[in-house]
């Protein structure tokens, strides 16, 4: 017999996908997607229940199904796709403890996937260059989407000890990217000018988001469990990535960046929290050793492979590869023939 | 002259606007040559003023037209210049006497003469072979121009660190500073080694010479850790990941050393460039012994590295803490040139360096439980400091003065 997933946060993308996807694997049974509004698009063989991981109907929904495994994706980072910040610590916290008490009761639940992230490791400049599993954030979060996945994985903790025969994975992902998701990172990135942190070129690192969904397919269907980083190799600064989109940037003073960023925010086009701010000035590296080693996963992208996709999807800017390589054999093709006509 | 020319207007040639007067009028006298007009107008009007006021009249107006249509018809032109084959094509059809195109040149440089002052500028850098050179440089440019480059792990960025940063400063260290390296064959050729050095002279410049010391004697990139003050800095921080360098913690002091890498450490850290000039030479406290711990999980050895002359760059003979602590840096310093002389006091003085590796202390030996044993950590950091600290005495000896 195969497995019966329960999979929370199909109305977003990736929960979407991720849903279609593991209905396809031989060794799932059912994929049983829950959220509380439906998703837009397809779900695979996938059934979507309407419900509200923060009701205890959630309970029911596990016991009635014999869910054996569930994965959690529906932690939210920006608070735009849940309406406002309140909403949004609702549902990621909240939520999280209602599912996680649903699963504690539950007596047929094996597995428990959290998605979570690497803001868990927050960004400053007391960071080590990359992040093992065993380190913490050097500055604790105090607000927004770092605090709220800080609570949800010590929340996650704190279940796996009370019901020891379940196997808990926590992967924390770097930031996905792709042509086809939408997140505070993407956003970011197809703005026309990008704005960055004056005298700061913060190291990024990137995960595919086909890597993202194979990743959470992987955790699921093996019996590996603990926390993993997982990211594709090699880092980007951010001067490379906005030169590789050959975007225009515009550099401000630090003191100047939280009073643009909420005005940036109100465009909704994209997010400029105080913990995104950090993470643009100070950069993150995740060590993936474990990723290779115990879970056993491996990236087909690297994070400049992941980019690179990403940037096919977005129009290049002015300084866009083509143009500059243009001009360069342009100028070479002047000089040299300038040489020849004069002998 | 020109008698028959002038328009008689009223008065048959007199003056004036046909009243009759013998006087010209005021109206007529502004119109007319100022210099003879006063006196000789008394007596002997008509040949002195008559003539000159209808003329200066009437001479502008033959002049005036072609002037104008001159001044309009380049300036609806393209203004390509003055000297190319344009202008013989473009210029206008037949107006003689337009040669004061010269005196308002276009703007602009012609393409063909950019072109050739390129040519003879890429010979001038690149030498005679400079075509292939130049191909190679605009390459670089697009290069870095599109992102096409890759950092390590750390942010260290190999092309600019070598072209640029390394470029820079080696002549400083061969000109200004005349470094004098004793003991490279201390440094190996390959695999992890921790570079443990004295740390002075205000601004951590002797980190910078010692890096470059070690790429030209070695050919080996040195990687130095830097407190977390240095990425806190906007450009400091960056120009820090760029040239190698990370944060000084053990993880990453280990995860680099495990790399292979050759990490740089000044374990005085502030307390050693932030000392005052009296105390010169004379080694601060050794840190908690942190970096030989590393070097024993890793097990590379330590190279005791002791920099003579850095003291004297910028002799700190004060401090202003409460302005220092507002700012929040470890000290603000006062030299006997800075902020006396503004930007002037901020050049290093010239002092006589001299850099010596010293025998490696091996870390291999000890079993990976003796990172966990306080005593024995102590001791091999006080094997380090000690050693330095008599390199140190040894070198101050053979230096005859501190400027030569």
């Amino acid at each position: 017999m195969g497995q019966v997933v329960l999979v929370t946060g199909v109305a977003g993308d990736l929960g979407r996908r991720f849903a279609a996807q593991l209905s396809k694997s031989p060794v799932v049974d059912r994929v049983i997607g829950i959220d509380t509004v439906p998703p837009r698009g397809d779900l695979g063989r996938a059934d979507f229940v309407r419900a509200d991981i923060r009701n205890p109907v959630i309970a029911k929904v596990i016991v009635r199904e014999r869910v054996d495994t569930v994965v959690h994706t529906s932690v939210a980072a920006t608070p735009a796709a849940s309406g406002g910040r309140t909403s949004m610590k609702e549902l990621n916290v909240i939520g999280t403890m209602q599912l996680l008490a649903a699963c504690q009761q539950a007596p047929d639940v094996r597995k428990l996937v959290l998605k979570s992230s690497a803001a868990v490791y927050g960004a400053s400049n007391r960071d080590p260059a990359m992040f093992t599993e065993g380190m913490n954030a050097k500055r604790l979060a105090t607000s927004g989407f770092a605090k709220d996945i800080t609570e949800v994985e010590s929340y996650t903790r704190g279940f796996g000890r009370r019901r020891p025969d379940v196997a808990v994975t926590t992967l924390r992902i770097a930031n996905v990217i792709g042509p086809r998701i939408t997140s505070a990172m993407t956003g970011y990135f197809r703005l026309p000018v990008i704005p960055t942190v004056l005298g700061f070129n913060p190291r990024l690192q990137f995960l595919h988001e086909q890597d993202a969904l194979d990743v959470l397919e992987h955790a699921t269907v093996t019996d590996v469990t603990g926390t993993f980083n997982v990211a594709g190799d090699g880092i980007l600064t951010l001067a490379q990535a906005v030169r590789r989109l050959g975007r225009p940037s515009l550099p401000l003073p630090g003191f100047a960046v939280p009073t643009f960023g909420s005005a940036i925010r109100q465009t909704r086009r994209a997010d400029f929290s105080p913990e995104q701010v950090a993470f643009l000035t100070f950069g993150r590296g995740l060590d993936t050793t474990r990723m290779r080693s115990m879970l056993g996963f491996e990236p087909s992208f690297t994070t400049a492979e992941a980019f690179a996709d990403f940037a096919s999807s977005v129009t290049p800017g002015i300084f866009g590869p083509e143009r500059v390589l243009a001009t360069e054999s342009a100028l070479v093709g002047a000089l040299t023939s300038g040489r020849g006509s004069r002998g | 002259m020109g008698d028959a020319e002038i328009i008689p207007i009223g008065t048959r040639g007199k003056p004036g606007r046909g009243t009759g007067d013998e006087k010209p009028s005021s109206n007529s006298r502004s119109l007319a040559a100022k210099a003879p007009a006063r006196r000789p107008a008394a007596r002997q009007p008509s040949p002195a003023v008559s003539e000159p006021g209808p003329d200066d009249v009437r001479v502008p107006a033959q002049q005036v037209q072609p002037k104008q249509a001159r001044k309009t018809a380049p300036a609806a032109l393209p203004q390509t210049g003055s000297t190319t084959a344009d202008d013989h094509d473009t210029s206008l059809p037949d107006r003689a006497p337009v040669t004061a195109d010269h005196r308002h040149p276009a703007p602009g440089i012609p393409p063909l003469e950019w072109l050739a002052a390129l040519t003879s500028a890429s010979k001038e850098l690149f030498g005679d072979n400079w075509e292939p050179r130049l191909a190679h440089f605009l390459a670089f440019l697009r290069r870095r121009l599109t992102g096409d480059y890759t950092v390590d792990d750390y942010g260290f960025d190999q092309e600019i660190t070598e072209r640029f940063m390394l470029a820079a400063l080696r002549p400083i260290a061969q000109k200004w500073f005349r470094v004098e390296v004793r003991g490279a064959e201390n440094i190996p050729a390959t695999g992890g080694a921790l570079v443990v050095s004295n740390h002075s002279g205000t601004v951590p410049v002797d980190g910078l010479m010692t890096a470059v010391s070690i790429r030209d004697h070695t050919g080996r990139f040195l990687r130095p850790l830097g407190a977390d003050l240095v990425f806190r800095l906007p450009f400091v921080g960056d120009l820090a990941r760029k040239g190698g360098a990370t944060l000084a913690s053990n993880d990453d002091a280990e995860r680099m050393l495990r790399g292979g890498e050759l990490v740089g450490v000044w374990p005085e850290g502030f307390k050693g460039i932030g000392k005052p000039f009296s105390e010169r030479y004379k080694l601060q406290r050794f840190g908690r012994g942190g970096f030989v711990s590393a070097a024993i999980r890793t097990g590379v050895p330590i190279i005791p590295t002791s920099v003579v002359g850095a003291e004297e760059i910028y002799p700190l003979v004060g401090n202003i803490p409460s302005l220092a602590r507002l700012l929040g840096l470890p000290y603000l310093p006062i030299t006997p040139l800075f902020p006396l002389l503004g930007p002037l006091g901020l050049i290093p003085l010239p002092s006589k360096w001299l850099i010596e590796f010293g025998e490696p202390i091996r870390t291999d030996e000890y079993d990976v439980g003796a990172a966990d044993d306080p005593m024995l950590v102590f001791n091999v950091t006080d094997q380090v400091r000690e050693s330095i600290q008599q390199t140190l005495y040894a070198l101050l000896m053979k230096r005859s003065s501190v400027f030569s």
